[in-house]
């Protein structure tokens, strides 16, 4: 074991201001093993009283080398770790590593699988969404809300399970469409949900919006403005609840989601309750895509038939020669992929999530990086803290909705 | 290409004598460690490329010269553009300047960078390891830096890999 050192305030000099240094403010330390920090997020707070002068976040405790893995993995089987990085958002990270990769391949998609990835993209975000409004409500007290939001979080998961055997890591997206097509019984269960859910959000909002411990919480507290995202790269829910109608999938659509007709919410305040009225919209507006998806569902191949990168249905295995090369070579070798970059970027339910991609020419990739917005969005903590009490920092962790898996990768 | 971008393109073309690449869309341009403050300025106040998104780098390990390539991805919130900055940096001293003046929130990115490329960023404020614990050793995502692995134990041979094992013992 290596020896554990205390750390001095004189090496914390630049991070803390000259009046930790005669003992004026408080230096304490919250997390990493902290219920309120949604994760094992670790905050250095200095404190001045019950105010806190300045919060740093110290990250990496969850650190999994999931790009240092993916290098060393045919691209296919790479595919599987990004599961395991947001793990709120799974079908998300799924999604845009083969956005990235059916980029640099220029690999077609299928007319049902692009639908099926905006509806479960979709599911995805309303399920992160209430299992942000369940924690961070409870966070600040209303243990209720967590209960039953978690209860409509279940119908969420149970249709991932039916669609692909898993609840959270799926990996049903792959290059070039879809794992395999839906079970006859998945559209019967959209439509149970899409009746569901929508009353079961009026009842979280009659539990919170005019609740006067809530309200007193959450308004003006943790407090930026659009110019503030802009600098600081914030993106998602933040800066929309900032006044900025900036979204991903209006101002740069990919999957064809300029095909559906949806709004983005946006508040004024920039607060924590700001969040708060925008992800609750935006779970109504996901429920309307979905809606309009399920519409769109037409029967049809869910995978592409380029055999080069995608592999034959089971089915062909027995009768077909060349079935069987193209699955052996797919599965041992691997695929090759131009030595060139892309950048491709989604919209998840925390903000813009990228990837950048980059063959070299083999089957494995040179590097591939996450821009996740977790990662991004907590760098503002120490702004958006400062001179609110200490009780008020974990309101404001969660109303950024941070996914540690998502900042350390 | 965009012709945003390629306004963008052709003007640091013009001023700085860029070279640009295109490929499935995007352009990327190929920046030298000196001029790349000067030109995230030019991008961010003539051609509204207002914010940065990511910053990350690639190792070229025993492929190419320069060895490291660090990529800076700009959006523009005005255009809905995205541009990319390649900025070539050599192994023996991999040093690029820091980008914090011109966008506050490359602080964390280039921190990353620092922490899994070995990459210095001159005039940071804060270059210190981000994700890493703080006494490690090495930079991980470097191509000559192993992958790593655990030797799996079995009852047959537990005690013999038990003595093998590079983890703490009591």
């Amino acid at each position: 074991m290596t020896e554990i050192r205390e750390v001095t305030v004189e090496e914390l000099h630049h991070l803390v201001s000259d009046r930790a240094q005669n003992g004026e403010t408080m230096l304490l330390n919250m997390g990493p093993q902290h219920p309120a920090t949604h994760g094992v997020l670790r905050l250095l707070l200095e404190l001045d009283g019950e105010i806190v002068v300045n919060a740093v976040p110290d990250i990496g405790f969850l650190h999994t080398g999931v790009e240092k893995n993916m290098e060393a993995k045919t691209y296919q089987k790479a595919e599987v770790m990004t599961d395991r990085l947001d793990y709120l958002n799974p079908i998300g990270n799924n999604l845009v590593y083969c956005l990235a990769l059916e980029k640099l391949l220029e690999l077609d998609v299928p007319p049902r699988a692009q639908v099926l990835r905006v509806l479960l993209a979709e599911l995805t975000r309303l399920g992160s969404h209430l299992l942000w409004l369940g924690t961070s409500a409870l966070d600040l007290g209303a243990m209720s809300v967590f209960l039953y939001s978690m209860r409509e979080r279940e119908i969420v998961l149970d249709i991932f399970e039916m669609v692909s055997g898993q609840r959270m890591m799926t990996t049903y997206i792959r290059p070039g469409g879809l794992w395999r097509d839906t079970p006859p019984e998945f559209e019967d269960a959209v439509t149970s949900l899409l009746r569901l859910t929508p009353r079961r959000i009026d009842e979280y909002e009659s539990l919170l919006n005019k609740n006067p411990l809530f309200l007193e919480r959450t308004k003006g507290i943790g407090v930026i403005n659009v110019e503030q995202c802009r600098q600081w790269g914030i993106t998602g829910p933040v800066v929309r609840a900032a006044g900025l109608p900036y979204d991903l999938r209006k101002v740069r659509p990919y999957s064809g989601y300029e095909q559906y007709d949806f709004d983005i919410p946006t508040a004024t305040g920039g607060d924590v309750f700001s969040r708060y009225l925008v992800r609750t919209a935006e779970m109504r507006q996901s429920l309307r895509i979905v809606e309009q998806a399920l519409r769109k569902l037409q029967p049809g191949a869910v995978r592409s038939n380029n055999r080069k990168y995608v592999p034959p249905p089971r089915s062909e295995l027995s009768t077909s020669m060349e079935a069987v090369i193209h699955h052996f070579k797919l599965w041992t070798e691997g695929f090759p992929v131009p030595a060139e970059g892309v950048y491709q970027a989604i919209e998840s339910p925390r903000g813009e999530l990228g990837v950048y991609l980059e063959g070299d020419g083999g089957p494995k990739p040179l590097r591939v990086h996450y821009r996740t917005p977790s990662f991004s969005n907590l760098q503002i903590m120490p702004l958006l803290s400062r001179g609110h009490f200490i009780a008020d920092l974990v309101g404001i962790i969660a109303s950024i909705d941070i996914v540690l898996g998502d900042t350390d990768r | 290409m965009n012709e945003k971008i390629q306004a963008a393109v052709n003007g640091l073309a013009e001023r700085f004598g860029l070279e640009a690449r295109e490929f499935r869309g995007e352009a990327s341009i190929y920046v030298q460690p000196r001029q790349v403050v000067e030109v995230a300025r030019v991008l961010r106040d003539a051609y509204g490329f207002d914010m940065l998104v990511d910053i990350t780098a690639v190792d070229y390990w025993q492929q190419r010269s320069p060895r490291f390539q660090v990529v800076v991805q700009l959006v523009s919130m005005v255009h809905h553009q995205v541009i990319r900055l390649r900025v070539g940096v050599e192994d023996n001293a991999p040093v690029v300047p820091t980008l914090e003046q011109v966008f506050p929130n490359a602080n964390w990115y280039e921190r990353e960078v620092f922490d899994m490329f070995g990459i210095r960023f001159e005039g940071h404020s804060d270059l210190r390891r981000i994700i890493m614990p703080y006494d490690w050793e090495g930079h991980p995502l470097r191509k000559d830096y192993p992958l790593g692995y655990e030797e799996p134990q079995f009852s047959f041979n537990k005690d013999e890999v038990m003595v093998r094992k590079p983890h703490p013992k009591e």
